[in-house]
């Protein structure tokens, strides 16, 4: 642990840029992949073009392409931005498909009695659809936010100071204890931007963790709850 | 007034659901469309608020031609209640409810109160209010369905076989209280429906429809049992299966009840004055 200990501070600063690193990304690969898969949805076409051209933008080996965006991007090579675009591609490719199938599961009738009741489909879209694909949504960007702390450490490769600093620096000194706190500590990172999302969706969600009423009128058996149930089913007996 | 004239619907594949219908419904009264799946029932309803076009003739409002309105718009003003309520999952009773104000841009506060107040109206609980639809049962579903319906006072409500989906004893319920509603609020109501019995009890004017949106007969309740216009409406409504022909059967030594039987002979009802009290019966 004597590393660790004699390190606090460099862990710390490298912890706190590879979580502003990983932030960036992910939130921008859901705000540019939603409208993708609301476009994925117009028709078969467009859905099958969009899809493809994401898994596509996937198979891209991480390596070469932070070396390349310099020059596609015309910023400098230890220019932070780079880092950002590429794993904001690798967002973007993993989310687009989760957006596209996210609004695509909004029930059939549901978004129809949205029409007939009145909404314009720019307000159904936001206030209806939007809303309904969360848990989908939430389930990809779950995803999206565990691959993109991971790849994150890719970047230090080309200068990027995060958590990978750790892996390259201690291989290079033969220092497991290095690695090793390199991976605790994106595991953690991991974990925390995890727990936050479910936090998240349980507050904007509300609706999905209340007990649905066939679990509250079945009586006998002792009342199941989907957790952190709202309303709570204890006046069943 | 809701006129239809020489409306026609041809759907993209060739499906002629309506052919040249034309009828005139009464403000302020129930008209039932009826008829098996097919007969172009639904897709009537639904040009009413511009979720279908027509592909022919033209529909209108209070003598305007729906087809110059704004189809948002136009349904904002148009209460509609759907099969299955319809509901939004992800919005609580009074959220559901206060849907249309809000689109009309009513304060959140303002539309929740009178949703809240609407919940009396359809014979729900105030403590309801906050839970979501899935926390209801069909019958509590379709009782917020007719709430959200009314919440912008509209002048027309559409009803889209609000009742198919619940048991028959929540339905009859649901229906009277339909009934009192219209006696109350007396909108110009366009009802859905299968089952003739429900077109029966809720009509001031029923209108039978055959396959390809066919009217067979437009008539009361009363027009249409007395004078069954072809063999169609006659094995429709039951009639020719002795269901709708009922005779007085006189029972001796039980009372002296009058039983009222079809024509199968089976018992549908007691003749009003004649000595029913339950407690009579010798037995």
């Amino acid at each position: 642990m004597s590393w660790t200990l004699d390190n606090l501070d460099l862990v710390a600063e490298l912890t706190l840029s590879h979580i502003r690193l990983s932030v960036v990304p992910i939130v921008l690969s859901f705000v540019i992949a939603v409208p993708l898969g609301w476009v994925a949805n117009r028709n078969p076409t467009l859905r099958a073009v969009t899809i493809s051209a994401g898994s596509l933008l996937y198979t891209i080996p991480s390596l070469p392409l932070f070396v390349i965006l310099p020059y596609i991007l015309g910023t400098r090579v230890l220019s932070e931005v780079n880092v950002l675009v590429a794993l904001t591609i690798y967002g973007v490719a993993v989310m687009v498909r989760s957006a596209a199938d996210a609004l695509a599961s909004v029930d059939k009738d549901t978004r129809q009695a949205a029409t007939a009741v009145g909404y314009s489909s720019w307000t159904r879209f936001w206030r209806v659809e939007l809303p309904l694909a969360g848990p989908v949504l939430l389930a990809g960007l779950r995803v999206v936010s565990v691959s993109t702390i991971a790849l994150v450490s890719v970047g230090a490769i080309i200068g990027s100071r995060n958590l990978g600093y750790l892996f390259l620096n201690g291989r290079q000194r033969n220092n497991l204890e290095e690695i090793l706190i390199g991976i605790v500590a994106s595991i953690l990172i991991a974990l925390l931007f995890d727990v936050i999302l479910v936090a998240l969706g349980r507050v904007l969600m509300p609706w999905q963790t209340t007990a649905p009423l066939r679990l509250l009128a079945r009586q006998p058996s002792p009342p199941r709850q989907r957790g952190g149930a709202s309303w709570s089913s204890s006046s069943a007996r | 007034m809701i006129e239809f004239q020489g409306v026609s619907k041809v759907f993209d594949d060739g499906t002629r659901a309506v052919d040249d219908f034309t009828l005139v419904l009464p403000s302020h009264k129930t008209t039932v469309f009826v008829g098996s799946s097919g007969s172009g029932k639904t897709t009537l309803l639904r040009m009413i608020n511009r979720m279908v076009d027509p592909t022919g003739g033209r529909i209108l409002i209070d003598g305007e031609d729906i087809a110059r309105l704004d189809p948002v718009r136009l349904r904002r003003r148009i209460g509609y209640v759907l099969q299955a309520a319809g509901l939004l999952p992800h919005r609580t009773v009074v959220d559901n409810i206060a849907t249309v104000p809000r689109l009309n841009g009513v304060p959140r506060a303002q539309a929740r109160a009178a949703a809240r107040e609407l919940l009396g109206t359809v014979g729900l609980e105030e403590s309801l209010a906050m839970r979501y639809p899935n926390q209801l049962s069909g019958g509590q579903q379709q009782r917020v369905g007719v709430a959200r319906a009314l919440a912008a006072d509209p002048n027309v409500l559409l009803m889209d076989e609000p009742f198919g989906a619940v048991d028959p004893i929540v339905r009859a319920e649901l229906q009277q209280e339909l009934n009192r509603l219209q006696r109350e609020l007396g909108k110009t109501i366009v009802f859905v429906t299968h089952d003739i019995d429900e077109a029966f009890l809720l009509a001031d004017q029923v209108v039978i429809l055959k396959t390809g949106g066919v009217v067979a007969q437009v008539g009361t309740p009363g027009q249409i049992l007395s004078e069954p216009a072809e063999d169609f409406v006659a094995s429709f409504i039951g009639a020719d299966a002795g269901k709708r022909q009922l005779y007085l059967q006189h029972r001796q030594g039980d009372g002296d009840v009058t039983l009222v039987v079809d024509g199968d002979g089976r018992p549908t009802g007691v003749l009003a004055g004649s000595p029913a009290a339950p407690g009579a019966d010798p037995r």
